[in-house]
């Protein structure tokens, strides 16, 4: 990547996909995840999110930190986390309404033990304190109250970036060091603890964020040798194979058992060195083929993807509440696999139409004669606030 | 744009509810793909007690999923059915299944009493349902796997097999209950001490595909729940027929 000036449309573009690929994802039972990455690999779109996510926290916040000071990018920093904060407590009113649904118009003998999963509605002072305080998490809610430890913690990582940019690079590496080596999480009710461990997580955001203030470029003459991109490709096509065996169980016995024992688990909870490197190679590849003036994303094929992925927080959130849409629609209307298709394809038009209404907003709204000129820092460029 | 996309949407539907459609017509029956019963994990003791004794003990371990309410709840659990589809297949041995499901259990809770079942019921095989519960309250994967790890090693030393039997599918509430680590520790832990799983996930996902049964379904109805609890029950027979190498006179029942 070249120095941080205008914006990259690689990164909404990317990020854009992440965000489908997220939603395809939490679509439970759907046949069309299955042509999402994760099925192919290490990583998953995941990844993609928190490592973009970081870039543009940096790139935006940076330049805001050097033109008007650590205070005020710092607290709009934080504004944003809470946003984040008030987004995912939305999301969890819905969870809750679909939960209590459930609950009431489910009845079948063979699924008595999965009627547990009621038990939360049971107590709902403690379960809604719990979750106010990112405790209590369902599943598919885990990715936003990462987020929002990742910006309330990232004024001064900023700032260290900035002028000491290796040395914050490798606090975040010493500190992800640390969280192996001595199992710290955050605690989760009703037991265990965190689904995305944000110590663990914190060096994709953070590497995301150096690359955005420099450190791509110094890292290109490496990264773009021919020996690292074919050691990428290796390392794909290897993951590759490895995930194979996941969904073609004849094939797993030709994985020797010594590499079994070196691979397994791999761990997304604490962001597995395979799936870092996995991610890492990934990015190798794409910013070998993908340039950044690659054509077709100015073209009329990469607006779709491009749109949301410049409004990441809001059609994240959508995502979440498209995909408890979509197993609703599967569940009372039918789950045959036309369902799926059709679920998954509204799903996104419905997002890409919501980004384009977003910018149409935007644009319309700092048209306005009415309005002051805004300095703040735009959520828009270069895909989006943090 | 959207014109386009919303065509190939119906476009691929279309033939989708097509294929779909020939699937589900040949579903109703029990039937589970062949790689997903038999793999090269033996169960060795299984091999011996039948062989040299003649009987074969059987213990369930589990939580709610292995029992079903009602009057005729526990002749139709899958741990019944297992019984009778064994002593249908293996006429001259004396096979008993017996049954011990505490409800609301986590692979923690149900590890801990194995050292008492090993005494109790001296088992020649037992087969260990689990990672519902723990999926429910979200337990740390890395607990939950080392609670199992616990139990088979524990299982192991007192002399019996393990086959491990993970969640059901089940597609009405799979969007609060993600049982994707659980599962892959199962498997995980499965390999490692190769011995068999009964992915009970895979195979109702694969019956719900094909249309054999409609998992969707709401209602008190218990018709549904015993059909699929004999069918994991003739399912279990066939993986412990194969995987202890028996010889059994209908090899095609258990299907």
């Amino acid at each position: 990547m070249h120095a941080p000036t205008g914006r990259d449309l690689r990164l909404d573009f990317f990020r854009g996909i992440a965000l489908w690929l997220i939603f395809l994802d939490h679509i439970p039972s759907n046949l069309v995840a299955w042509g999402t990455i994760r099925n192919y690999g290490f990583s998953d779109a995941t990844e993609i999110f928190v490592f973009v996510s970081g870039y543009t926290a940096a790139f935006v916040y940076g330049k805001e930190m050097r033109e008007r000071g650590f205070m005020i990018a710092g607290a709009h920093i934080l504004r944003r986390a809470w946003q984040i904060y008030v987004a995912h407590v939305f999301l969890f009113a819905i969870y809750l309404a679909e939960i209590s649904y459930v609950a009431t118009s489910f009845e079948n003998p063979l699924y008595a033990e999965e009627m547990n999963i009621l038990d939360f509605l049971k107590q709902p002072d403690v379960t809604i304190v719990q979750a106010l305080l990112l405790k209590f998490k369902p599943s598919n809610m885990d990715v936003l109250p990462l987020y929002i430890i990742l910006l309330l913690l990232f004024p001064p990582i900023l700032w260290l970036l900035q002028f000491r940019s290796s040395l914050a690079l490798g606090a975040s590496v010493l500190l992800y060091v640390l969280t192996w080596h001595f199992n710290w999480n955050m605690p989760s009710y009703p037991s265990g603890h965190w689904y995305f461990n944000p110590f663990a997580w914190q060096l994709l955001f953070v590497f995301g964020a150096w690359c955005a203030l420099g450190g791509a470029q110094r890292l290109s003459r490496v990264s773009q040798s021919p020996v690292t991109v074919s050691i990428a490709a290796a390392y794909l096509l290897f993951a590759f194979v490895i995930s194979l065996t996941w969904y073609l169980p004849g094939m797993s016995q030709y994985v020797p058992h010594w590499l079994e024992e070196l691979i397994y688990p791999i761990d997304k909870v604490n962001l597995d060195v395979l799936r870092f490197a996995h991610f890492l190679a990934l990015a190798v590849l794409t910013v070998r083929f993908v340039p950044r003036d690659w054509p077709l994303l100015k073209s009329w094929w990469a607006w779709p993807p491009i749109v949301c992925g410049q409004h990441s927080l809001e059609i994240f959130c959508l995502g979440v509440f498209l995909s408890f849409a979509a197993h609703f629609a599967m569940v009372e209307v039918s789950s045959a696999v036309w369902v799926q298709f059709v679920a998954s394809g509204v799903g996104i038009v419905v997002m890409v139409a919501v980004a384009g209404l977003l910018g149409w907003y935007k644009r319309a709204e700092e048209r306005s004669p009415g309005s002051r000129r805004r300095k703040a820092p735009d959520a828009d460029l270069a895909g989006g606030e943090a | 744009m959207k014109t386009v996309a919303a065509a190939l949407a119906g476009l691929s539907a279309a033939l989708l509810a097509l294929a779909g459609s020939m699937v589900a017509a040949e579903g109703q029956r029990c039937e589970v793909p062949d790689y997903l019963l038999f793999g090269n994990n033996e169960l060795k003791h299984v091999t011996e007690a039948v062989k040299k004794d003649r009987r074969l003990t059987i213990a369930v371990v589990g939580t709610g999923s292995s029992i079903l309410a009602g009057p005729d709840g526990p002749l139709s659990a899958y741990p019944a059915r297992l019984e009778e589809a064994l002593k249908r297949r293996l006429p001259s041995v004396a096979v008993k299944v017996v049954t011990l499901v505490r409800t609301r259990m986590s692979a923690e809770d149900l590890a801990r009493g194995m050292a008492k079942l090993l005494v109790d019921e001296k088992p020649d095989l037992v087969i260990w349902q689990t990672g519902t519960l723990d999926a429910i309250r979200r337990i740390e994967p890395d607990d939950f796997r080392a609670a199992l790890e616990e139990g088979v090693e524990t299982l192991h030393k007192g002399g019996a097999d393990v086959i491990l039997m993970n969640m059901q599918y089940s597609p009405r509430t799979d969007i609060m209950i993600a049982p994707g680590p659980y599962a892959d520790n199962m498997r995980v832990v499965a390999q490692q001490h190769e011995i068999p799983l009964f992915d009970r996930l895979a195979i109702m996902r694969h019956w719900s595909d094909t249309g054999a049964f409609d998992l969707y379904a709401a209602g008190k109805d218990n018709v549904l729940a015993h059909r699929v609890h004999d069918c994991i029950g003739r399912g279990i027979a066939s993986m412990i027929i194969d995987a202890a190498h028996l010889r059994s006179v209908d090899p095609k029942a258990g299907q």
